[in-house]
């Protein structure tokens, strides 16, 4: 029995058109990721989004719960944002894997949509991570490389890398990967070499940089296509900009600051900014709004956090990147966040007693 | 490109519409150009005991009684309270209890007049000189003639009209603004008798000293405004301005009128007079102005009947206790098909109706008669909230409503209330913005009870404890005069026998 009072209007939104929406906002991204990867970005992000539905669906029947959900979009746009996330040189299974672990794990295991503690996506992500370190860290030269030796756009090669890795090709791995801008990096300085030789070695250019023609995850590499769908999502009022500006703000000025400190010890702020899955991230992980905090206020809060943790961790931690990380430790504070953060209410003059 | 700015705007802070958050309803004003008609008078008035906010009311004629077009017949027993007046002349045939329009479905005492179709009148003493009269008196006039609030509120309206030494009026503003879709009864009232609302707002400034007047109309009733302004014109006032407002859902909501106007919240718990505000609606006015000049008591209103599924809308003047059936068969609706709803009031705060044998009330703004499908609740369906925040972004009153709804479903009272639960003005932006069609009014209507009931039963053991505690101290205190009493008895025994004894 429905529950009918008033108001007895309702604007017309909804969860589907939500997900709708961020699917939306995220076909740039997933179109340069078929430009830069070929048949590779399709086949992963078609098992990726297909495995999530799927994988809900048996987690609904299987619970004897309604199955209705699986048709809210949630599942598939978890599905498409790890795809996103995804190395392209994943074999299918470990796609399979991590879109199994997405919807099990960071999902349905709290209870279903809007329940979960964490973004599924990148908790399937890190899972991801951890399993398989050297798989999850093993980037392919990009098609707009003229050094890229295998041919993408040709379908039947991408399969069979897809389906058996690069043996199946008889290609080497050396000879077709690369490492990406923030690993690159990294690995220079423990070798002592500082930042600005290390970025002369790799090539690097800003405006590569952001179009997103270099190594890296399907999705993540274009900070041009994600700023795109980015604006729609601000535009549409599908988020609002405190998270990504408070994470970027933040990112940016605590690498300004150690960068003009020591430039050869802290990459400068527009290479963070560029750099890794900082872009995707901020417009898309961080705003998740399952996972983040509801007062703007509390948003705020939260983007200088990831901010801070993912700076730190790029600087001073093991894993290359740390965007993922700092998004899902962040996570954790939501409901700490929101309680402390809410807005003054109409017509009380001090912050009431926040520890009630 | 606008909209986008405006947007941004919204989320750095910037409150164009004069007060946080709100959202943009759809107008769907289809009677805005429809006068004001009368509604003939039916067989039979009902007239509830309580058509007020405060305290209920008994009735002060009998069965068999003639009474007047006019004539009381309840009187208020609390303070917080107006009394009923009949208005037809004809004769009480019964008294007793029956539906009225109440989202607890209970009925109410209620008197039965059959109209013996004469026009016979009862009047008090007009005051056309009323400025030379005291303001005591005025209020004593506004309190007989059961005038109460007219927007929607029914809060009675001589108890804000006090002066107050520590509290001066400062301003006097004039609710015009009628933000709820469909609604146009403000509107027409404006275009139809605006010198009328002028001498009412006089009479007002005249009996709380205001020192400046504001008239606010939503934007959207340009024709209004320009109505509004004349009138001020002919009527030779001077500090009085008509200011027009942005349309935003909730403006004509008394806090967010007042902190769009003077920039000033009511503090909690306070009423606009402790920030120098008295607020009052346009109908409210007039009402005042026919208590006061011709010693009219309130005795009809106008509604807007109204909706998609109404085949002939209107604006008609209704008196009280006009059965709903009889007003929609006035306008075309003769039976109620199955899937068509009748709300009282506009959509985003009235109730919808189970019945439509309740009779017209002083809080009766609309009748809508709309398809299932326009229904929030008959044509969506609760989901899981999604976190979006998107309730908090549009909440006037700036709470954080998925989280109070959480506390509110999961019966955390204290919690809820430590959210603030009861400064929420049950609006209703919140549920229109979730994504999830989750019915967030209702979880905080039924926080509210629950609370109210906690606090209730609070208060009975709390005195029952006193009680309890003042009768053992009775007690002991009884108890220690018989032995102070026996004491003294033994003493003078043994005193006595001692002297036996010597
Ligand atoms: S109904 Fe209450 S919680 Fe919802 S928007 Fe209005 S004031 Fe805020
Ligand atoms: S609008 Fe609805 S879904 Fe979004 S936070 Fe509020 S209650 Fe939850």
């Amino acid at each position: 029995m429905p529950i009918v009072s008033s108001p007895y209007l309702h604007g017309g939104d909804s969860i589907r058109l939500t997900m709708m929406s961020v699917i939306l906002a995220l076909l740039p991204a997933s179109f340069m990721a078929i430009y830069l990867f070929g048949w590779l970005a399709v086949f992963i992000i078609t098992v990726s989004m297909i495995s999530c539905v799927l994988t809900e669906w048996l987690c609904l029947r299987w619970m004897g719960r309604s199955t209705k959900p699986v048709w809210d979009g949630s599942a598939a746009l978890s599905g498409l944002l790890l795809a996103l996330t995804l190395p392209p040189t994943l074999p299918w299974w470990m796609v399979l894997l991590g879109s199994i672990f997405a919807i099990v794990l960071g999902k349905q295991v709290y209870g279903g949509l809007g329940y979960n503690l964490f973004n599924p996506a990148l908790s399937a992500r890190v899972i991801l991570l951890i399993s398989f370190p050297l798989q999850m860290t093993t980037w392919l030269m990009p098609m707009s490389d003229p050094r890229a030796a295998v041919d993408l756009y040709d379908a039947a090669v991408a399969w069979s890398l897809f389906c058996s890795g690069p043996q199946g090709i008889g290609q080497a791995l050396d000879a077709i990967t690369m490492a990406s801008p923030l690993g690159h990096v990294k690995t220079e300085w423990t070798v002592g070499v500082g930042v600005t030789d290390a970025l002369v070695h790799y090539n690097y250019s800003y405006l590569n940089a952001f179009l997103g023609l270099e190594a890296g995850s399907l999705g993540e590499t274009s900070a041009l296509a994600l700023l795109i769908g980015g604006i729609y999502l601000l535009a549409r009022h599908t988020i609002t900009w405190h998270i990504p500006f408070a994470y970027l703000a933040t990112v940016a000025l605590l690498a300004a600051i150690f960068n003009s400190i020591d430039a050869e010890r802290f990459a400068p702020p527009m290479f963070h900014l560029l750099a890794g899955g900082l872009m995707l991230c901020a417009f898309f992980m961080a705003t998740d709004p399952v996972s983040s905090p509801v007062t703007p206020l509390g948003r705020l809060i939260f983007g200088v956090g990831c901010g801070i943790l993912t700076w730190c961790i790029r600087t001073f931690g093991g894993y290359p990147e740390g965007a993922m990380f700092a998004v899902l430790l962040m996570n954790c504070a939501v409901p700490l966040i929101d309680h402390y953060c809410r807005p003054r209410v109409y017509g009380h003059s001090v912050d009431r007693d926040a520890g009630s | 490109m606008p909209a986008l700015l405006k947007r941004l705007g919204q989320a750095l802070g910037w409150m164009p519409a004069g007060f946080f958050g709100g959202i943009e309803v759809p107008d769907r004003k289809l009677t805005a150009n429809e006068p004001i008609r009368d509604c003939p008078v039916p067989d039979v008035l009902i007239l509830p005991m309580k058509q007020h906010i405060g305290e209920q009311c008994h009735p002060c004629v009998h069965i068999g009684d003639h009474v007047l077009k006019g004539q009381k017949i309840a009187a208020t027993e609390g303070y917080v309270a107006a009394p009923v007046h009949a208005p037809v002349a004809g004769k009480v045939v019964k008294i007793e209890e029956h539906r009225i329009a109440h989202p607890s479905g209970l009925g109410l005492p209620c008197i039965f007049i059959e109209p013996d179709g004469s026009d016979k009148e009862h009047r008090y003493d007009p005051l056309p000189d009323w400025n030379t009269r005291d303001p005591a008196e005025l209020r004593e006039r506004v309190r007989e003639c059961g005038i109460v609030g007219l927007g929607g509120a029914v809060f009675p309206t001589f108890i804000k009209l006090v002066r107050d030494q520590h509290h001066p009026i400062k301003t006097l503003i004039l609710n015009g603004i009628e933000c709820e879709p469909y609604l146009t009864t403000d509107h027409r009232l404006m275009l139809e008798h605006a010198d009328e609302i002028v001498r009412g707002l006089s009479i007002l400034r005249y009996m709380v000293s205001a020192t400046e007047c504001v008239i606010a109309i939503e934007d959207n009733k340009q024709d209004a405004v320009e109505v509004m302004r004349q009138a001020i014109v002919r009527a030779a006032l001077s500090g009085v301005r008509v200011l027009a407002m942005p349309t935003r859902y909730p403006q004509g909501s008394e806090k967010q009128l007042i902190e769009s106007i003077t920039g000033k919240q009511v503090p909690a718990g306070k009423l606009p007079v402790h920030i120098g505000v008295l607020c009052q609606n346009v109908a409210t006015a007039r009402a005042v102005y026919h208590a006061v000049e011709h010693g009219r008591p309130l005795t009809e209103r106008i509604v807007t009947v109204s909706g998609e599924a109404m085949p002939r809308p209107g604006n008609l003047r209704i008196p009280f206790g006009t059965p709903v059936r009889f007003v929609l068969a006035q306008c075309g609706l003769e039976d109620i098909g199955d899937g068509v709803h009748v709300l009282h009031g506009g959509p985003m705060m009235g109730e919808r109706l189970r019945s439509v044998d309740v009779p017209v009330v002083k809080a009766t703004n609309g009748l809508l008669a709309l398809y299932e499908g326009q229904i929030r609740g008959l044509n969506t369906e609760e989901q899981p909230c999604i976190h979006c925040g998107h309730c908090g972004e549009v909440c006037p009153i700036r709470l954080v409503p998925n989280l109070l709804a959480d506390h509110c479903r999961n019966d955390a009272f204290e919690r809820a209330e430590a959210y603030q639960l009861f400064d929420c003005i049950e609006c209703g932006c919140c549920s229109y913005v979730c994504p999830s069609s989750i019915p967030l009014v209702h979880y905080f209507r039924y926080g509210k009870g629950q609370l109210a009931q906690i606090r209730r039963a609070e208060a009975f053991a709390e005195e029952s404890r006193r009680r309890s505690e003042a009768r053992e101290r009775r007690l002991a205190r009884e108890r220690e005069a018989k032995q102070a009493r026996r004491r003294a008895r033994k003493a003078s025994q043994s005193a006595k026998a001692e002297g036996g004894e010597t």
